[in-house]
């Protein structure tokens, strides 16, 4: 899928910044990491992402601490806040930048989640956004009233049904009489194979209509769920050729939900690392790769793959010569291996190819950086990616809390903006504006 | 810090330590049927100027109003030192959301959270969520117990410092400092910990209005802050004997008990004269939600300082009939005579809600005894 630029008005780019994780990208050794847990480290953030005229600020979330071999995962970053509640407060001091929280649909149910993003949406003036993701596992489900009721198959069921339940709460409210600045509530009553509610909802339609709807995860069935109902696909392909392939792919599942391809952005998850050189950036990267990988979490990675005890093993030695054990219950809390043994075997191979040490291994193969160049190079790189139908634009997740993303925003955002990718100045107020994305058909209201 | 004071009070009566018992109040800054945040920031930062204790937001999934918690949170930045106080119910709530949520209200106004625990009684709430059908009141107040329990267990479940960034073992937490709580209720279990760090107040503090009889026992064994209704002094002196004993038989210190007389004021009618009687006995009407104050900010003064100082109650939490108008009579009638009469501060001294209540932060019940947590 090519485009010509010559023709047609020129693609902008989105942005947005993810709050720095629970995992090794996220590094904590560096003297400038701040706090992961206190209001300032978001608001600094939040702040450098509103400067650099972002779309969204965007927080994940993790309902219970990450397990390896029975314990409390401790080499990374480990707790974090609840995130509509950090969003209702960054509200108070941002003014354009969308809000974007992970909420679980599987631990949630839809009248109070939809009543929460409702009012982060009425205090923010229309700029929240809710990245819906499912879970099933039952080590979650212990901090649940209902445990891990749901059947993996049934994630997408109940995370689609919820989102569809959560649209009519949203709509169920009248328009506002002339003049007056609320409608009024109206009966609403859902009835299908997730939920059977009824009643009327507390809180009128909300600025953007319904909050932005993102979905993450690139699997087949997250693919279509997204092309149905997602007005964002939070997406891991980070190659220009994969990306292609997938935004492709994806697009063309909207035409038979209705929708129109620019109706759903396509915005991967992308790291980035800056120079003055091209070789200053790969000698940075490397130096954070570093940072990323500490000799516990090589050994860390080495066990989450072969899902047994090597703590025996020296990092800075040779791979183990024993196979992974491929129905190990080692790790918990965090997406699994798919296939450990070809894992391993390509591991190997690498490692005996360039005569790696097991933490050289892993640095190879686990750390992940997208873009690694001078702010110049990166710009081009960037448009490039969303000219050629690669993305629409970029979640850009720092290594550093707050600071990660300071770099970036004054010295790519000045150069994309100069190219005519990137916004000089936010021209709407709400989230939905930014985004390009259609007013949701209000249901119920030409009655 | 006095000599930088105003000059004007007494040497001796410092309004930050008074010499009698302090008084502590706080307002409802709800009512107003808005859905945007400016109605509740303005109300919050009148309340603030006041020095109040705290100021609460009503909430219910039964009508209209947005989520009082998500509304606090956005008056936290927007606000410095007043505490914030919304209504989360228990019945139809996760306990594990809710203590997350309640957490992070704290770390976001660093400090000055607090919950009114509240239970959805009726059938159409029940139908709203679809779950389970409508409990029996002593039933939704004992999970609401249970739920109050788990928070705080899961508030401790991170010791104070179990944060380390230990760099020679590349260890970023103490895992020993991070706790299971297991808890196990009648209608649900929790295995913690938090996902959330131990909040700045150790606690966020927990607020139980009693009105409601079957909400006392919960109230004596979990709250910091009672909310009490009575049409007479000696009625709430009363009922409060009855929660410091009661909160004593579960081993509480009676003492670290705050009780305050909930009470709607109307201070429409500027200074007419209060009716008769109404100065030590607010008169309750008919189909009301109980005692109910009509008159000037003068007799409200003379009427909390008599109520005060006979001890039954350590202070007032007072809903304006009409919400600013009767808030800015409170704070400017009202409230800056009490400071005249150095009865109430006229700032505050401290920055957490439990420092303006003159509560302790909790130790850690995690934490081995003569630790740091």
């Amino acid at each position: 899928m090519t485009t010509d630029t010559s023709r047609t008005a020129r693609k902008r780019i989105h942005l947005a910044a993810h709050f720095p994780g629970v995992n090794s990208t996220t590094v904590w050794t560096d003297p400038r990491s701040k706090s992961q847990i206190d209001f300032s480290s978001f608001e600094a953030l939040a702040r450098t992402a509103e400067r650099g005229k972002f779309d969204f600020f965007f927080l994940a979330e993790g309902l219970r601490l990450r397990e390896h071999k029975g314990l409390i995962h401790d080499l990374d970053v480990v707790g974090r806040p609840e995130s509509l509640t950090v969003l209702s407060a960054l509200a108070a001091v941002t003014d354009r930048l969308g809000l974007a929280a992970t909420v679980n649909a599987t631990f949630n149910e839809p009248y109070e989640l939809a009543r929460r993003l409702a009012t982060l949406d009425h205090l923010s003036a229309g700029r929240a956004a809710w990245n819906v993701v499912t879970s099933s596992d039952a080590f979650t489900g212990e901090n649940f009233r209902r445990g891990g009721y749901l059947d993996r198959a049934d994630r997408y069921t109940r995370a689609a049904e919820f989102v569809a339940t959560a649209r009519e709460l949203w709509d169920s409210w009248t328009p506002p009489a002339p003049g007056a600045p609320y409608g009024t509530p109206r009966p609403f009553a859902h009835s299908g194979r997730q939920f059977e509610i009824e009643g009327e909802f507390t809180v009128p339609r909300s600025p953007q209509g319904h909050p932005v709807v993102i979905q993450a995860g690139d699997s087949e069935e997250g693919r279509e769920f997204a092309a149905s109902a997602a007005d964002v696909i939070f997406t891991r392909h980070g190659t220009l050729e994969a990306g292609r392939e997938f935004y492709a792919d994806t697009k063309s599942r909207l035409a038979k939900y209705g929708r129109d391809p620019d109706d759903l952005k396509i915005m991967p998850g992308v790291t980035v690392v800056l120079g003055d050189s091209d070789a200053e950036a790969q000698e940075r990267a490397a130096g954070i790769r570093r940072q990323q990988v500490s000799p516990q979490n090589a050994i860390l990675a080495l066990e989450q793959v072969w899902g047994r005890d090597l703590s025996a093993y020296d990092p800075d030695g040779p791979l183990p010569g024993i196979d992974p054990d491929p129905d190990s219950a080692l790790v918990q809390g965090r997406v699994r291996i798919g296939d450990p043994l070809a894992v391993a075997a390509k591991w190997r191979a690498l490692s005996e190819a360039k005569g790696l040490s097991i933490r050289q291994t892993v640095i190879e193969t686990t750390a992940r950086q997208s873009f690694i160049g001078t702010p110049e190079g990166v710009a081009e790189s960037l448009d490039t990616f969303v000219r050629t139908g690669a993305a629409d634009g970029f979640i850009l997740v720092p290594h550093l809390t707050p600071g990660g993303l300071d770099d970036f925003v004054d010295r790519v955002v000045p150069l994309l903006q100069e190219r005519g990718a990137f916004r000089t100045e936010y021209e709407g107020a709400t989230l939905r504006s930014h985004l390009g994305l259609p007013a949701p058909e209000w249901k119920g209201s030409a009655a | 810090m006095s000599a930088t004071r105003p000059p004007h009070r007494p040497r001796h009566n410092p309004p930050h330590n008074p010499p009698h018992r302090p008084l502590y109040l706080a307002a409802e800054i709800g009512g107003q049927r808005s859905f945007d945040a400016a109605g509740y920031v303005e109300l919050a930062r009148l309340a603030e100027r006041g020095a109040l204790d705290f100021v609460t937001l009503q909430d219910s999934f039964a009508r209209p109003g947005p989520d009082a918690l998500a509304v606090l949170s956005r008056v936290a930045p927007a606000t410095e030192r007043i505490g914030l106080v919304p209504t989360v119910t228990t019945t139809h709530t996760e306990p594990f959301h809710v203590s997350a949520a309640v957490a992070t209200l704290d770390w976001v106004s660093r400090g000055r959270a607090g919950w009114l625990v509240d239970v959805s009684t009726t059938p159409a709430e029940a139908r709203l969520f679809g779950r389970r059908p409508a409990a029996s009141v002593p039933a939704l107040w004992q999970e609401a117990g249970e739920v109050a329990e788990v928070a705080a267990r899961l508030w401790d479940s991170w010791e104070d410092d179990a944060e380390i960034r230990d760099t020679s073992t590349g260890r970023f937490i103490d895992r020993g400092k991070l706790h299971y709580v297991d808890f196990e209720g009648a209608t649900f279990t929790v295995r913690g910990p938090s996902i959330v760090p131990r909040p700045p107040q150790g606690h966020p503090v927990t607020v139980v209005d009693a009105t409601e009889g079957h909400s006392r026992e919960t109230a004596a064994r979990h709250a910091d802050v009672v909310l009490v209704r009575a049409g007479r002094p000696d009625e709430a002196a009363a009922i409060s004997e009855k929660l410091r004993s009661r909160a004593a038989d579960h081993g509480r210190d009676p003492g670290t008990l705050r009780v305050l007389a909930a009470l709607t004021i109307d201070l429409g009618d500027g200074e007419r004269p209060v009716e008769p009687g109404l100065e030590s006995a607010p008169r309750t009407t008919a189909g009301d939600t109980g005692p109910h104050y009509r008159g000037g900010p003068v007799d409200l003064a003379d009427l909390i300082t008599s109520w005060h100082g006979t001890g039954a109650v350590d202070g007032f939490h007072l809903t304006p009939a009409e919400p600013r108008r009767d808030l800015e009579r409170l704070v400017n009638g009202t409230v800056a005579l009490l400071q005249h009469r150095s009865l109430f501060r006229t700032f505050h001294p401290g920055g957490t809600l439990r420092e303006h209540l003159s509560l302790a932060r909790p130790a850690n019940q995690y934490a081995p005894a003569g630790g740091t947590s």
